[in-house]
Parts: structure tokens; sequence; C-alpha cells
């Protein structure tokens, strides 16, 4: 089957082939690689803006006594650092990679639906616009924690009714993401590009845009009821008219556990990329990476109330939670041994992609360790609401899902841009990053154990020495990614000056479609179907 | 028609931002509204009309692509399963709300009455309630005419065998009269089509008519408000939101029927007609959840 761009008359303009010119390119693009680059820069941007908070966070602790802010203002910036690093730096950042990689690595031409592409990401500017307009409002931005638990959110002042819009709109965003996401591997895949044969990051994405249209209804459906309990009289969590603030906790966790999973399935991905070209080895269980996603999403939605241990649960309902929350670790271990056997006896190199992704698995199952330490229920007892779950989500949030951003930057950034990225100051963030990541996060686990709460901007001084290590460590793991900031600008306007080849690594055109396109691709790629489907990394 | 073997790629949409730019600055409005600014309503309805204007224009650029035959089957197998996946999105919505009525009716408002593990909540809360369906709350948030405070006063609940059955029975009928419709398009029969839409959009704003008016007997006449604790919650967050549904339904079969009646559509080429459909099926099925969940249990 041949095939052709269908250019139709009525769309021959100058443009037809090419971007359109000057700024408005980028307002009004369709293209996915635009679209793409748009999510990228955006989500950078707000992983800078959501680590100045961090920073403000990591300097109010460095001693105890209240140093620098106010403690709403404090409460302030613990919710809104998550909420920016969730929703505008990870989740964007991974839908980035995404709207590049996605077609490129199927052989389609662009995502099944561009117009919407494009609104999706304009919703996600315009969610957290609204969201970052609360900083300057009358009783400051939500202080209440990202999670946003009644009753204590219905004490924020003028911002509640924002942030819950702000919810609305990324809601919106994620939802038309995901579909196109589904729909694109559904239905662009070039011929011969069957089911089993995509590569692992298009598999746990199209997993990750189930999860994401099952699970942001759900989020917009809570917050909707907040909306209605604070200013049209309802008492869907009001005790006193019938309902019930534990209900806010098990809708919000509904949504709340898979979105975790949303922020590491493709990371999942990125990771069971980039190992098998550094290791030289096809990936180690390519079926059984598929089945293990897939068992991850689906054990995803019935976890949930583990993150309410302490509720006041009936016995059987906190049995019923450990031992399903157990159960996660064995296609998690799956994945993990998978990485290490495709690892095992390759011919490996130690470029920084790997470097984050070898990273990555160690730190990654270090989280899920913890992880698995609070899934006993009488133990969350004691682990619950202290900094050792704040440890614990950090370590699969930053030295795994970041991590993995980082590793795919790294990796597709010369394939991008058509430039090499400065391989030693490369390699000098990683391991600035990976020795301050842990300096930073490793002591907030004896914190935690010792009982220091989270979400406090104050502490007994015998927290005291831990802090300011930690701290220390976020202050290096903070300046360090201005690096990357550095590499990435170094990279797009040069690099290196190394003009890199088609496949950039070698022989990377065995693991993927996007290598065997020129680098940087064109504008439009795929105007036909690519003949030959490239199988070796089964 | 073009054939699967062709690509479509759309160059340049302005459409999505200006789209962007209206919701945005409709729930900014809002939210400005409820935290009493003036300047909200303003905003509202500003926010509405570029988003109106929005609808307008990129519906009809679509409907006009689509008509000029630039859609391959591949494209249309994209937008049904974009359409598919939207639905199930709306789905899941509900389910939130139905969920909500669940976990109330048989746990939390039982606990409040001392079953299960509340004996000391009922004791050390509300001694005096008994937990029965419907409720307003052991501590009724309304205040009755002498101005005191109701406590978990009786009350009414919506009956299901009244105007709620006629709805059941003209959402039904509706979804006959859209597939006849539907069945005209496919035989080349236009005038079937149309008449079947006609008839649907008709029961679909009569169903919304008579939801309008249980609204107004439930306010004036039986007080039953948003703020009667968590049967009045949940009735009208379920229904209200399904009546929008509705409306939205009805406003796109009324499209699909301006475009039929311009002639559009062919038995190969009528995604939007499909889409409709789905779309008030769709909202078919949730109402007879809601007269099943809502109503008559």
């Amino acid at each position: 089957m041949s095939a052709v761009v269908a250019e139709h008359d009525d769309h021959h303009d100058d443009h037809a082939h090419g971007p359109a010119k000057g700024l408005l390119r980028w307002v009004i693009t369709t293209n996915h690689k635009d679209i793409g680059t748009l999510y990228l820069v955006f989500s950078l941007a707000m992983f800078f803006v959501g680590g100045a908070m961090a920073m403000i966070i990591r300097a109010e602790l460095f001693e105890p006594g209240l140093q620098f802010v106010q403690p709403q203002f404090f409460n302030s910036m613990t919710t809104m650092h998550a909420l920016v690093m969730v929703f505008g730096a990870v989740m964007p950042a991974f839908v980035g990679l995404a709207n590049w990689m996605i077609p490129m690595m199927i052989g389609a031409p662009d995502m099944a639906l561009p117009r919407m592409n494009n609104m999706s990401f304009w919703m996600l500017v315009a969610g957290i616009s609204l969201l970052a307009s609360t900083l300057f409002m009358e009783g400051g931005s939500p202080a209440g924690g990202w999670t946003m638990y009644p009753p204590l959110m219905l004490q924020t002042g003028k911002a509640l009714p924002f942030a819950i819009f702000a919810v609305h709109l990324l809601g919106i965003s994620s939802i038309m993401g995901s579909i196109n996401i589904i729909a694109t591997i559904f239905n662009m895949r070039a011929p011969g590009m069957t089911l089993m044969k995509m590569p692992l990051f298009v598999w746990t994405w199209l997993i990750t845009a189930f999860l994401l249209i099952a699970i942001m209804p759900v989020f917009a459906g809570a917050v909707t009821m907040l909306l209605t309990d604070k200013f049209f009289g309802t008492s869907f969590f009001d005790a006193a008219g019938g309902g019930d603030p534990v209900l806010y906790e098990h809708i919000f966790w509904f949504f709340g556990h898979p979105e975790v999973y949303v922020m590491i399935l493709p990371a999942f991905g990125v990771t069971s990329t980039i190992i098998p070209v550094f290791a030289r080895k096809p990936l180690f269980g390519y079926s059984s990476m598929v089945y293990a996603t897939a068992s991850i999403a689906f054990l995803s939605f019935i976890v949930w109330a583990h993150h309410m241990f302490t509720v006041g649960m009936p016995i059987a309902g906190e049995l019923y939670f450990m031992y399903a929350t157990m159960l996660i670790a064995i296609p998690t271990g799956v994945k993990v041994f998978n990485w290490t056997a495709t690892m095992w006896k390759g011919s490996m190199t130690f470029e920084t992609p790997m470097l984050f992704s070898i990273a990555f698995v160690v730190l990654f199952t270090m989280g899920g360790f913890t992880g698995l330490m609070m899934s006993i229920a009488p133990s969350d007892f004691q682990y619950h609401d202290t900094y050792f779950i704040v440890a614990h989500f950090h370590y699969t949030l930053v030295p795994a899902a970041v991590f993995s951003l980082m590793a795919a930057g790294y990796y597709w950034l010369p394939k991008w841009t058509g430039h090499m990225y400065n391989e030693k100051i490369g390699q000098l963030h990683f391991w600035l990053s990976a020795v301050s990541v842990n300096i930073l996060f490793f002591p907030q686990h004896f914190l935690g154990l010792a009982g220091m709460p989270r979400r406090i901007p104050d502490y007994a001084v015998q927290f005291a020495d831990w802090n300011m290590i930690s701290s220390i460590g976020g202050f290096i793991f903070g300046a360090s990614q201005l690096l990357f900031l550095y590499i990435v600008i170094d990279t797009i306007r040069g690099g290196t000056g190394e003009k890199v080849t088609d496949e950039v690594w070698e022989d990377a055109h065995k693991h993927g479609l996007e290598w065997t396109l020129p680098s940087p691709p064109p504008y439009h790629t795929f105007t036909t179907p690519p003949a030959v489907i490239p199988t070796e990394h089964i | 028609m073009s054939t699967t073997d062709t690509y479509y790629i759309p160059h340049k949409a302005t459409w999505p931002v200006i789209g962007t730019a209206g919701l945005l600055t409709m729930l900014a409005g809002f939210a400005n509204y409820l935290n009493g600014s003036s300047i909200g309503p303003t905003m509202m309805v500003l926010g509405l009309v570029i988003f109106i204007i929005m609808l307008t224009g990129w519906f009809t650029l679509q409907a006009t692509e689509s008509e000029s035959g630039m859609y391959s089957t591949q494209v249309g197998i994209s937008y049904r399963m974009g359409m598919m996946w939207f639905i199930f999105s709306e789905i899941v919505f509900f389910a939130v709300f139905f969920g909500t009525l669940w976990y109330t009716r048989n746990l939390s408002v039982p606990w409040l009455g001392g079953e299960g593990t509340g004996a000391a909540t009922k004791e050390l809360l509300w001694p005096s309630f008994d937990a029965t369906w419907p409720t307003n709350g052991p501590k009724a948030l309304g205040v009755d005419e002498s101005g005191a405070r109701k406590f978990g006063a009786e009350l009414e609940p919506m009956g299901a065998w009244g105007l709620p059955f006629l709805n059941t029975l003209i959402l039904l009928s509706s979804g006959v009269t859209v597939t006849w419709a539907h069945h005209g398009l496919l035989a080349k029969n236009r005038d079937q089509l149309i008449k079947g839409l006609i008839a649907t959009v008709a029961l679909g704003f009569l169903f919304v008519s008579f939801q309008a008016y249980e609204y107004h007997e439930a306010y004036t006449e039986m007080g039953l408000t948003l703020g009667s604790g968590i049967y009045g919650s949940t009735f009208f967050m379920l229904t209200g939101f399904h009546g929008l549904h509705v409306c939205i339904g009805a406003i796109i079969l009324s499209v699909v029927l301006f475009r039929s009646w311009k002639g559009h559509f062919n038995p190969e080429n009528h995604f939007a007609f499909e889409a409709a459909a789905w779309y008030w099926h769709f909202v078919d099925v949730v109402w007879l959840g809601l007269f099943i969940f809502v109503y008559l249990l």
C-alpha cells in the first residue's frame, strides 16, 4: 500500500510544507513536533517555577524556627509546588515527548487529531495560568495541600474557585491529549507496525492515556462538589447534611493513585527505550513489559485507600487495600528485572541518557521499596503524614520520573535539533543531580521515621541536623538543574558543533523508526508510510 | 471520498486558541462572580460569546471540509474514536456522582445513624438522628419559617411515577426517533431523516421543559433545594448535570438537523450525525440510571 500526504487545493498555500512565519506559528500550529516542543518548553519553565517553590520550602526548613516566610505562605508553597510540578511540569513533559515521538515511532505523519492537539496545549496553559494567578490573590493561593481535602480546603480565600476551575481546564487538556494519543496509536500506525511491535514508550503512553481518560473526570467531579459545597449550599462533604468528608478522600484517591502512575508509566517507557540502545541488546522480555504495564495500570484502580489507612476504615478494608497494594510489587518487579536483564552481559556505554536511566532503575526501586513498607497497614500508622512519605514519593518522582525525563531529553535532543549536546557538562549534570538528590531526600526517611510531620514550616530541634543536610542537598540539586537549562539552550544553538548522524547513537536504527529519519527530522515526516518496520527491539 | 491510503493533515488552526481564551474568560469570570466581584458576570458573558463564536466557526469549518470530501476513511475513524472516548470520559464523570449517591446512601448516612462502627459517632454528634433515605442530614442546614434551624427534618422525596416517568418515556422515544432518522439517512430518505431529527429535538426540549417544571415544583412547593442536605445535593447534582447534557445533546442534534436541511450527509459520510446520535444514546442511558437510582429506589 503506497500513500501520500493529501494536499488539497484549498490548502495549497505557501506554508503547506513548512511552519507559518513568525511567533504566530506557535499559536496556531497543528504540527506534532511544534506542539511537542511547546509542551516541552512549557514544562521546563514550570519545572523551574515549581523548583523555586521547593527552594523556598527547603530554605525555610534549613533551621528550626520561622526564618523567611509565614506559615500560611509556606503551606501555599507546598501545595503549589505539588500542583505545578504534577500538572505543569511532569505530565506536560511526558505529553510533549508523546507528541514528538509517538508519530515518529509508529510511522505516522502526525497526530490523529491535530487541531485538538493544539487546543489541549493551550488548555494546559490556561489552566496553569488560572492556578498561578491565585498566588496574587487575597487570602493567598491554596494552602490545604495538593489533595485539597475538605473541610480545610474550603477555608481557602478567593483562590478557591480559581484553583477548582484550573483543575477543570487541566482535566480537559489531559483528556483531549489522551484521546488524541489513543486515536493516533490505534488508527495511524504504519502498515506492519502491529501492536506488539510498537516501542514500549508507545505502549506505556497508550495505557497512560486510558488511565487519564478514566481519572481526570473523577477529579473534576470531586472538585465540582467542593465548589458546590462552598458556594451553593450542598453537603457532599459535610456530615451535618448527611455527607462525609471521607467521601472526598475516596474520590480523590480513586483519581490520585492512577494519577501517580500517569507520571511513572511513560517513564518506564523511556527507560525501556534507552537501556537497550546503550546495552546494545534488544530489550529483555518485551511482551512481559507490556503485560506488566497493563497490570500495574489495572491494579492502580483498586488500591486507592492505601493513601488513607488512618482515616478509620473497617478492618476488612485495611486488609484488602494492604494486600492489593502489595500485588503491585509483582509487575513492577518484572520491569526492574527486565531492565537489569537487558543490561546483563551487554556491551554497555555510559553516555548521559544511559546514566540517568540506570539511576532511574536503582532509585525508582528504592522508592518502590519504601512504598511496600507503607503498604503494610499497621506500619503505615507510623509513617502516615510524616517525612517518610515525602521521601517515598519524591524518590518515585524526582530520581525516577524527572530523571527519566532528563534521560529522554539527552537521548532525543540530538534527533530534535540535529546537534550534539556537550557530553562533559551532561555527565556533570548527572553526577551532581544523582548525588544531591540522595542528599536531599534520603535523610527525609530518617526524619519521617523519627516522627517529623509533613507540611509544617517549623519543627522540633531534634530534627535539625537531617533537615539542614536535606536542604543543602536541595540547593545543590536545584542549582544543578540550571546546567540542564544551559545544555538545552546550547544544543539548540549548535551544541558541540558536531553534526549528528541520522541514528545518533550506535545502531540506534535497530531500536526505533525515529532513528531512520534525518536529524533534525523534516517538518512533516512519513509523508509516505515507512516500508520496513524494524523488529529487533523485540 | 478519499481512500484509506491518503493522509489528511490540517495546517493551521486559529479556533482552538480562540476557544481556549473564551473558556478561560468564562471560568475566570465565574470565579470572580463567586468571589463577589462585579466584573464576574461581564467576563462570563464575554467568554461565553467567544466560546459560541468558536463553536460556530470551528464546526462550520469541519462541516465545509467534510462536505468537500476532504476527509479520508482514516480521518473518519479518528473522529469516531475521539467521540467514543469523549463519551467514555463523560460516563466516568457521571459515575462519580452515582458513586457519591451510593456511598452516602449506603454508608455515610447509616454510619451517622449508628450503624457499623458509627455507634460513637451517633452518640457524640447527633444522638436523635435516625438514618433514613431520603434525608437532609442530621442537622438540616435550612431554617423554617420562624427562622429556627430544622433538625433532621422529614424530607419528601421526588416521586418517580409522575413527571420523571413521563420523561423516561420521552427520552426512550427520542432514542427511537433518532434511530429512525438514521435509517432514513442510510436509505437516502431525506424526508425521514429530517422528520426523525425534528421529533428527536422536540422530545429533547420537551424533556428539559418538564424537568425545569419539576425543579420549580421542588424549590417552591416541596422545599427541596440544593441545600436540602445530602438528598438535595445528590438529586440536583445528578439530574442537573444530566439536564445540562440533554440541552447540549439537543443543541448538537439541532445543528445536525440544520445540516440535514442543507443537504449535508450521505449514507457513507455522516460522522456528525453518528456522533450526535451516540451522544444522545449516552444521555438516554444515564437517564435510565437516574430514574432507577435517584427516583425509583
